[in-house]
């Protein structure tokens, strides 16, 4: 933190919080996980439409085949990781509670890929946004918006800057960390090739000051890249949550606000996750779509944390079995990080596209503390990236009152977590958000 | 075997350390300095009188939720400070059982009437100190020396009386640490302690500078405009303890910053306006009983805009 954010700290005026680091793991080169017995791929695993079966019970399937697909715009492909028999569709019920089709599927171990995988052919930017479709690939930072939707704004015609999101603000996990020291070069190549597809005249690859390591790496081969027509730039960001969330890191890197309801290429931006940006370069020289990737696995729960590659589907247990097991008494399993991770009941969940980690905790801390009164002390006002009062909001969900909370902008919370982290009365000011943005819905369709 | 379950809860999944109780004990921590030193310049009474707000604070508090049937809450401390805030706003000699009122004052009728920690919309101590001033004006003002225990008048009635300050009198240094001519409430003299106990509260992050900085600095530019020692003002009465500690009370004052801004300096405007042109002598109390009230306007007036929302009339940048 610099001197001007220690002034802003000190006078209460420095959005989000300071979540311990935790990333423990910084230093885990990946370790590849051999794919397991079998996988169970849900058929939603993006932002958007869910995908159907294109395979039924008794075919086999290859590395790299499409399993699922959809014809609506806003989805992506769904792809087998690894060769086998298909045992049947099912249905599973993913950790936000939506139902969805799985593609369960048998490995036979040959590890045989699809004879369908070759490196795609570009020849215009329309086929760059069709090979993108076709490789499967979503956000890979967490939230999982299908990729090909962004590089369709070429179109548009309205982007100059080219934000790479590497903050992973999220306490824990270094999955994005190590594509940076690993796949240095990819990520590189992954931005070349999307400027030119955009026509940007600068990207900036934004990355928490918290990992030094994969700045130095960033920032040689940028310079290298660097040329006048398109300027490459690593900036050190602050590491302090939410930073990596998508309006914010538009802001802290080129000052520009994304109004509610408008999105980043509304001020001339397309974020993109620095994992996606690499696999992006990737899929275009050999053609392999998105069936595995790169997930943290930590907390005190499990023996051995690392980084590992695991293929999309392999459900947790397998994880954990090849990190060293549970600790004696692991009980709380996160799929993502600690402020907007999703907790499960069944370590027989599968892992989805979006997934950057597997944190497994043991002992007390799974039970919240008691709500205390709210002293009106002003934290979580202080801390709400979107600038909302959260305690405020609190008390009109409690009154029921559904016009106050839109008036007062509960429609724009992230569901960062900042207001329910910091709250010293211990309060579920997130978790009430939540509530009440459903509710502002419900009144709303009433009317 | 049957499958293993797991705790499933919502997010975050992590929560800071901080909580009510260790901000009120921050609090304690910050306050206690300038009470011994209270306790060292007015003599053993004053330790007994803070004792007795305290522990008087702390029981009506407990008896309150006892028999309205509520959770017990003296546990986060809250009562501990409004005590030892309301005996820092008493005389040195003051009364114990009109001291006891004061306590039942702040925590039964302004603070448990009302709801409890956070619900009420005025400071308790100083609601409590107002009407132990309406109620016993005499003992109120009953002021004597620091060491000499002899009867006197405050610097700041001094100065309004129109006494010329002699270096035997009130000096600035005297304001800061106390010296034998020193005259105020029990926990308004030992300035240079309070203003190190609000600092350790900026370090604790349990307050922001705002209102401290814009409520002093406004009196300080207003009574030198108005051609008054701008120091002396600053460092006289309970503008430091009520600067420090009472005007930053969370429940009644504004949330966010620019509220805070109007809210502190809104406080300096009234202090210089009592202190200069009322009858009275000195003007903190109500200074802030004043913008405790205010405080829903203002926090209406200054409620903040989400990120992004553009200001009224300023088109979006790029749409």
């Amino acid at each position: 933190m610099g001197f001007k954010g220690q002034i802003a700290a000190l006078f209460g005026l420095e959005k989000g919080v300071h979540p311990p680091h935790y990333k423990n793991t910084a230093k885990c080169a990946t370790v590849e996980m051999p794919a397991p017995e079998r996988v169970v791929v849900s058929m939603l695993q993006h932002v958007g439409a869910p995908c159907v079966p294109t395979v039924a019970k008794g075919d086999s399937v290859a590395i790299g085949q499409v399993i699922g697909d959809s014809t609506a715009y806003v989805s992506a492909p769904i792809h087998s990781g690894v060769s086998g028999k298909v045992l049947g569709i099912g249905e599973i019920i993913l950790p936000n509670g939506t139902r969805t089709a799985t593609v369960e599927i048998e490995n036979d171990g040959e590890g045989r890929i699809f004879e369908g995988v070759k490196p795609p052919h570009i020849h215009s930017k329309e086929d760059l946004v069709t090979a993108v479709r076709a490789s499967g690939l979503v956000g890979l930072g967490g939230a999982g918006f299908p990729t090909h939707v962004k590089f369709a704004l070429y179109k548009e015609d309205c982007i100059d800057t080219l934000v790479i999101n590497g903050a992973e603000c999220e306490p824990y996990i270094t999955a994005d960390n190590r594509e940076c020291l690993e796949n240095t070069w990819d990520i590189m190549n992954g931005i070349m090739i999307m400027a030119e597809h955009f026509n940007a005249k600068q990207t900036v690859i934004a990355v928490e000051n918290n990992k030094p390591m994969a700045i130095a790496e960033l920032t040689k081969v940028a310079k290298t890249c660097s040329t006048e027509g398109h300027r490459i730039c690593v900036k050190s960001i602050p590491a302090q949550y939410p930073q990596g969330a998508e309006k914010m890191i538009i802001y802290s890197t080129t000052g520009r606000k994304v109004p509610p309801g408008k999105l980043p290429s509304d001020v001339g931006c397309v974020v993109m996750n620095i994992t996606s940006t690499a696999f992006v370069s990737r899929y275009l020289k050999d053609g392999m779509p998105l069936v595995a990737r790169r997930m943290t696995v930590d907390g005190n729960g499990v023996k051995n944390p690392g980084n590992l590659r695991v293929t999309i589907g392999t459900p947790i247990k397998d994880i954990v079995a090849f990190c060293g097991g549970y600790t004696s008494d692991a009980n709380r399993i996160m799929m993502g990080g600690p402020m907007m991770g999703l907790t499960v009941y069944t370590d027989e969940q599968p892992v989805l596209k979006q997934n950057n980690a597997i944190l497994v905790f043991a002992g007390a801390g799974g039970e919240k503390e008691p709500e205390q009164p709210c002293i009106r002390c002003g934290r979580c006002v202080g801390a709400c990236p979107m600038h909302l009062a959260p305690f405020e909001l609190y008390k009109a969900y409690l009154r029921g009152d559904a016009a106050d909370l839109t008036k007062k902008g509960v429609m724009n919370c992230v569901e960062c977590g900042c207001c329910s982290y910091i709250c010293p009365a211990k309060r579920q000011l997130t978790q009430m958000m939540r509530l009440g943005k459903a509710y502002v819905k419900k009144q709303g369709g009433k009317r | 075997m049957m499958e293993k379950r797991f705790i499933v809860t919502s997010s975050p999944h992590l929560s800071s350390t901080s909580t009510t109780r260790h901000i009120m004990l921050d609090v304690i921590i910050a306050l206690l300095p300038a009470g011994i030193a209270a306790c060292v310049m007015f003599g053993w009474y004053s330790a007994v009188l803070i004792a007795v707000t305290v522990v008087s604070a702390v029981l009506f508090e407990y008896l309150f939720r006892i028999i309205t049937k509520r959770e017990n809450s003296i546990g986060d401390l809250s009562a501990v400070v409004t005590g030892l805030l309301l005996a820092y706003n008493l005389p040195p000699k003051f009364p114990i059982w009109m001291a006891v009122i004061g306590s039942f004052i702040a925590i039964v009728i302004v603070k448990q009437f009302f709801g409890g920690i956070g619900q009420n919309f005025a400071n308790p101590a100083i609601t409590a100190r107002i009407v132990l001033m309406t109620s016993f004006p005499t003992a109120m003002t009953a002021w004597l020396t620091a060491y000499d225990g002899v009867s006197s008048a405050t610097p700041l009635a001094m100065m309004k009386a129109g006494t010329v300050l002699t270096p035997d009198g009130p000096t600035i240094l005297g304001a800061l640490i106390g010296n034998v001519d020193t005259i105020g409430c029990i926990g308004e003299v030992s300035r240079l302690l309070l203003i190190a106990g609000g600092i350790y509260l900026m370090i604790r992050k349990v307050i922001v500078p705002i209102i401290p900085l814009c409520y002093i600095g406004t009196v300080g530019l207003l009574t030198w405009i108005a051609g008054a020692d701008p120091v002396m003002q600053m460092l006289s009465g309970g503008l430091i303890l009520g600067a420090f500690f009472m005007a930053t009370d969370y429940a009644t004052s504004p949330t966010n910053a620019l509220g805070r801004v109007i809210f502190g300096v809104g406080c300096g405007i009234l202090t210089v306006v009592i202190r200069l042109w009322s009858n009275l002598p000195e003007g903190v109390s109500y200074s802030i009983l004043f913008m405790n009230i205010l405080t829903p306007l203002i926090e209406r007036a200054t409620f903040p805009r989400p990120f992004g929302v553009p200001r009224k009339g300023k088109e979006v940048a790029k749409s």
